[in-house]
């Protein structure tokens, strides 16, 4: 029987829902930035199920797991904006589908 | 004395090292020196041991364990018996003179030195044949003769119809090398020895033979197709004439007195098996006896020189082979020895005669040679007698042991023997009247330039003289003085003639009769009445061209064998070869290609696309791990 | 179904504002609007921490993403002047595709998720109610997680680095 009001599988619906709406944020937007956002949101719906976890099981551990996903996602960010912004340089749109070069 | 046995091939083996890497370096008359010094170390010890070897011994000296393979233990070890005696003695004694002689012959050829370490190779592969203790060892002595053979066969390299005989020899060494080769392994499955020791593969076929009739058939069978390759008999003796393209020396030692005769030791150490097999026995004598006449009705009408003998050695072989197959085992080795001398000294005589006509061998073209070269000449007169029978020398008394068993087992053997001898005493004083009497027929630079051999070539012709007349006396038949056959006793193979003393006589009579009519009838037609061979081919009748063409049977071979094994191998050229092998080949990386092709697309460069093939890729991973 | 406490009221209702406004991030044309969509959302996430009893967790998520990454990427849009008019569409199949891809995806996910087995839940006894507080999850950090956490200082150095690098203008 579990300690908590709410059921651990509700979390995990949950969790799921966010995630799967950041793939479809990626697969639907063309404007990089959406995009970078989209992954953010897989991010956090990932953090959110390990909270949840972290509280059911009593573990600390999860939790400082979710810190450092908090941390490189920040590191992430950084470097795919500075990214982003070099790309603008070069071809003045942030469409992702003008960056088709790397193929056959 | 004898533990030191394993010293006889080792001599030689480091002569072939020592020359053949630094042969370069050294002097002409230092490789000499060594390679006939290698040799005669060999004789030396050869003879130290047979001293010590007396009838009934059989000694094994061991040098290493060779392998060990499931039931089969083999050795590295010698045997020393009578049989493996006389033949040491023979091949590093003739070895020796040949050495020797060839210091002289190959004076000014730019390959002296390859020219030796090929000759010490050969001594030593010929000594693993005749001292390997069991069949594995001949064997590898067996191939060893084979390849040195061809080696020196070819040994003028630069001229291709030379290649092309050394490749024949091998080649048809190689077929008989197959049958010898199964016929061991028939021998090693039915008894599971191959070892001469006691109680190796000797003493188990004679306990078991009699019950395998049909293996001990077989495996003589097979045996003797390798002796046929090695030995030159019908059908693989066509390889021996054209050997021929090699240096004299080479022709007297590897195709006259000892590689040719590793089929006869081979049959003669195989005797058990033999005496098991009665129907291979006649196989044996049949085809020993066939080859002899057929080789010596050739012999006839051959114009070279070498070629002349040649056909005589194959024709010799097949007395020998005719020997074995009655059952005169000794008789065989007997006439093993002295065919050596003087065969060795026929072919050492004609290249003395090659020597001073400055490289013509054409008997057409000599003539009247006696007073010019008169050692040489004394000394192939001697070698002429002693292949004709003639009394006293050696040849007459092996040849006579031979027919006398031929007749005592069947007499149309003995009338196959004479006809061989009558023409062999015809076609070599054929060649002795053409070569030595009557008027030079030459060129005149040629006349000029005639002169007698160096001593280095003289002397051993010289002593080869002498053993061919005296050899014969180890083997004096009872029918001229009791119990003084010494070869017989020594040898002990037990082969005892049960004619009566007057059909003895009867028959060597009659040999004498017919052999002298021969030589008289080559006498009046060569030196009496000036005869002279044809010069063109046109000029002879259709019998003869036949004859003088050798029946054609290269020919023949060529279209029964070779022209349909070409248009096979061509076939499986265009066919297996090209369109399959390389189909398949190619046809992978075809392959390879069409699918990448094809999957190029993949990478089209939109990163949307990359994007949902990854979510794609996700779902299944999903959906795996549902399922 | 049991009894609904204010606590299931609170999440369905936060659960509903994450995924109501992470759709609207991704449907609405706007990027700046899906900027502010997207902050919105993570202060429902937030809210979802406190419900879980990882108060820091909440406090840290708020500061480092509504108040860092978000704002980081608020600069970017401004910068590079997005907006509505110059906002690339799709055409509609494509759309199509994504959405029908996404779906499945989204299927898949929450079947396998719920069809995976859960390791079984202690009791009521061992249960720290202080686990979300900072000493707590600092001892943690410190203690199992020291070489990820200097690691994470690497991270960091190597991130700045490469952003300002990246960020600079060729020298021309």
């Amino acid at each position: 029987m579990s300690t908590q009001v709410i059921p651990i599988e509700w979390y995990i619906t949950l969790s799921a829902l966010l995630f799967s709406v950041g793939v479809l944020g990626v697969l639907f937007r063309r404007n990089a930035i959406v995009i970078l956002m989209s992954v953010e949101l897989m991010l956090n719906a990932v953090n959110l199920l390990l909270a949840a976890f972290s509280t059911y099981h009593n573990d600390p551990k999860a939790q400082v797991f979710v810190f450092f996903i908090m941390a490189v996602a920040a590191a992430e960010v950084a470097v795919g904006l500075a990214i982003l912004i070099m790309i603008y340089r070069n071809i003045r749109t942030t469409d992702v589908d003008f960056l088709n070069k790397l193929k056959w | 004395m004898i533990q030191y046995a394993w010293l006889i091939p080792l001599l030689p083996l480091i002569g072939f090292t020592i020359i053949g890497f630094g042969g370069k370096k050294l002097s002409k008359s230092l490789i000499g020196l060594l390679g006939s010094g290698s040799v005669l170390a060999a004789f030396v010890m050869s003879v130290l041991i047979f001293t010590n070897v007396h009838e009934g011994d059989k000694y094994i000296v061991k040098v290493f364990d060779w392998f060990s393979a499931g039931s089969l233990h083999l050795d590295f070890s010698f045997i020393i018996d009578p049989l493996t005696c006389l033949f040491l003695l023979i091949i590093t004694g003739i070895g020796f003179l040949i050495h020797v002689y060839s210091t002289g012959y190959m004076h000014d050829d730019e390959g002296f030195h390859r020219f030796f370490a090929y000759l010490n190779l050969f001594i030593f592969f010929m000594l693993l044949l005749v001292m390997g203790s069991n069949y594995v060892l001949m064997f590898v002595g067996w191939e060893g003769v084979g390849l040195c053979s061809y080696l020196l066969i070819g040994f003028w390299f630069k001229n291709t119809a030379y290649n092309n005989a050394a490749k024949k020899a091998f080649i048809m060494n190689r077929i008989g090398d197959l049958g010898f080769l199964l016929g061991i392994i028939l021998l090693f499955v039915t008894v599971d020895s191959l070892s001469f020791a006691d109680g190796g593969v000797l003493d188990k076929v004679s306990a078991v033979g009699r019950s395998n009739h049909g293996t001990m058939e077989l495996a003589a069978l097979l045996l003797f197709i390798g002796a046929c390759g090695k030995s030159a008999q019908i059908p693989l003796f066509t390889w021996l004439p054209d050997a021929m393209a090699g240096p004299t020396p080479v022709s007297a030692l590897i195709h006259a007195a000892t590689m040719v005769t590793a089929g006869i030791y081979m049959i003669a150490r195989s005797q058990v098996v033999y005496t098991m097999a009665p129907m291979a026995m006649e196989t044996v004598a049949i085809v020993g006896a066939l080859t002899a006449i057929f080789a010596a009705t050739i012999g006839l009408f051959q114009n070279d020189i070498k070629k002349v003998l040649a056909y005589s050695t194959v024709s010799q072989l097949g007395l020998m082979f005719l020997a074995l197959g009655v059952g005169a085992t000794t008789g065989a080795v007997f006439h093993v020895t002295t065919h050596a001398f003087f065969k060795a000294l026929l072919f050492l005589g004609a290249g003395s005669v090659i020597h001073a006509m400055s490289g013509e061998q054409d008997i057409r073209r000599m003539g009247g040679l006696a007073k010019k070269i008169p050692i040489t000449h004394a000394t192939f007169l001697i070698g002429t007698l002693a292949i004709s029978g003639i009394p006293v020398l050696s040849g007459f008394f092996s040849k006579d042991e031979i027919l006398a068993h031929a007749y005592e087992h069947n007499p149309v053997y003995w009338i196959a023997g004479i006809i061989a001898s009558v023409m062999t005493a015809f076609y070599m004083f054929r060649l002795y009247f053409l070569t030595f009497k009557g008027k030079f027929r030459g060129t005149h630079e040629q006349e000029h330039h005639l002169h007698e051999s160096p001593k280095s070539m003289t002397i051993p012709l010289m002593v080869l003289a002498v053993l061919s007349v005296i050899g014969g006396f180890i083997g004096i038949p009872h029918l001229f003085a009791h119990d003084a056959h010494w070869l017989h006793h020594f040898l002990g193979f037990g082969d005892i003639l049960t004619l009566s003393t007057d059909t003895e006589w009867a028959l060597l009579v009659l040999t004498l009769f017919v052999v002298g009519v021969s030589i008289y009838a080559a006498y009046r037609a060569y030196v009496k009445e000036g005869r002279l061979p044809a010069e063109k081919e046109e000029q002879l009748n259709p019998v003869q061209r036949l004859i003088y063409n050798k029946y054609f049977v290269d020919e023949i071979y060529d279209t029964l064998i070779r022209k349909p094994l070409d248009w096979i191998s061509e076939k499986f050229y265009q066919i297996v070869e090209l369109q399959i092998i390389d189909g398949v080949v190619n046809g992978v990386g075809a392959g390879v290609k069409w699918v990448s092709s094809v999957g190029k697309y993949a990478q089209s460069g939109s990163v949307s696309f990359y994007v949902l093939a990854m979510v794609l890729g996700a779902i299944a991973i999903g959906l795996i791990k549902l399922w | 179904m049991q009894h609904l406490t204010l606590t299931h009221v609170l999440f369905l209702i936060l659960s509903a504002v994450a995924l109501l406004s992470g759709l609207m991030v991704v449907l609405n044309a706007n990027p700046i609007r899906n900027v502010l969509l997207l902050i919105v959302c993570f202060f429902a996430i937030a809210g979802h921490y406190v419900l879980l009893n990882a108060q820091f967790l909440a406090a840290v998520h708020i500061i480092v993403y509504a108040g860092a990454i978000m704002v980081l990427f608020l600069f970017v849009v401004m910068l590079l002047n997005l907006n509505k008019e110059t906002e690339p569409t799709r055409p509609a199949w494509e759309k199509i595709v994504a959405v029908i891809a996404g779906g499945i995806f989204c299927i898949t996910l929450v079947g396998a998720l719920r069809a995976a087995d859960t390791m079984p839940m202690p009791d009521a006894k061992g249960m720290d109610v202080n686990i979300g507080l900072v000493n707590r999850l600092g001892a943690t950090l410190f203690d199992e997680f020291l070489v990820p956490f200097e690691l994470s200082s690497a991270l960091f150095l190597a991130a700045m680095v490469g952003a300002v690098l990246l960020g600079k203008k060729s020298s021309k």
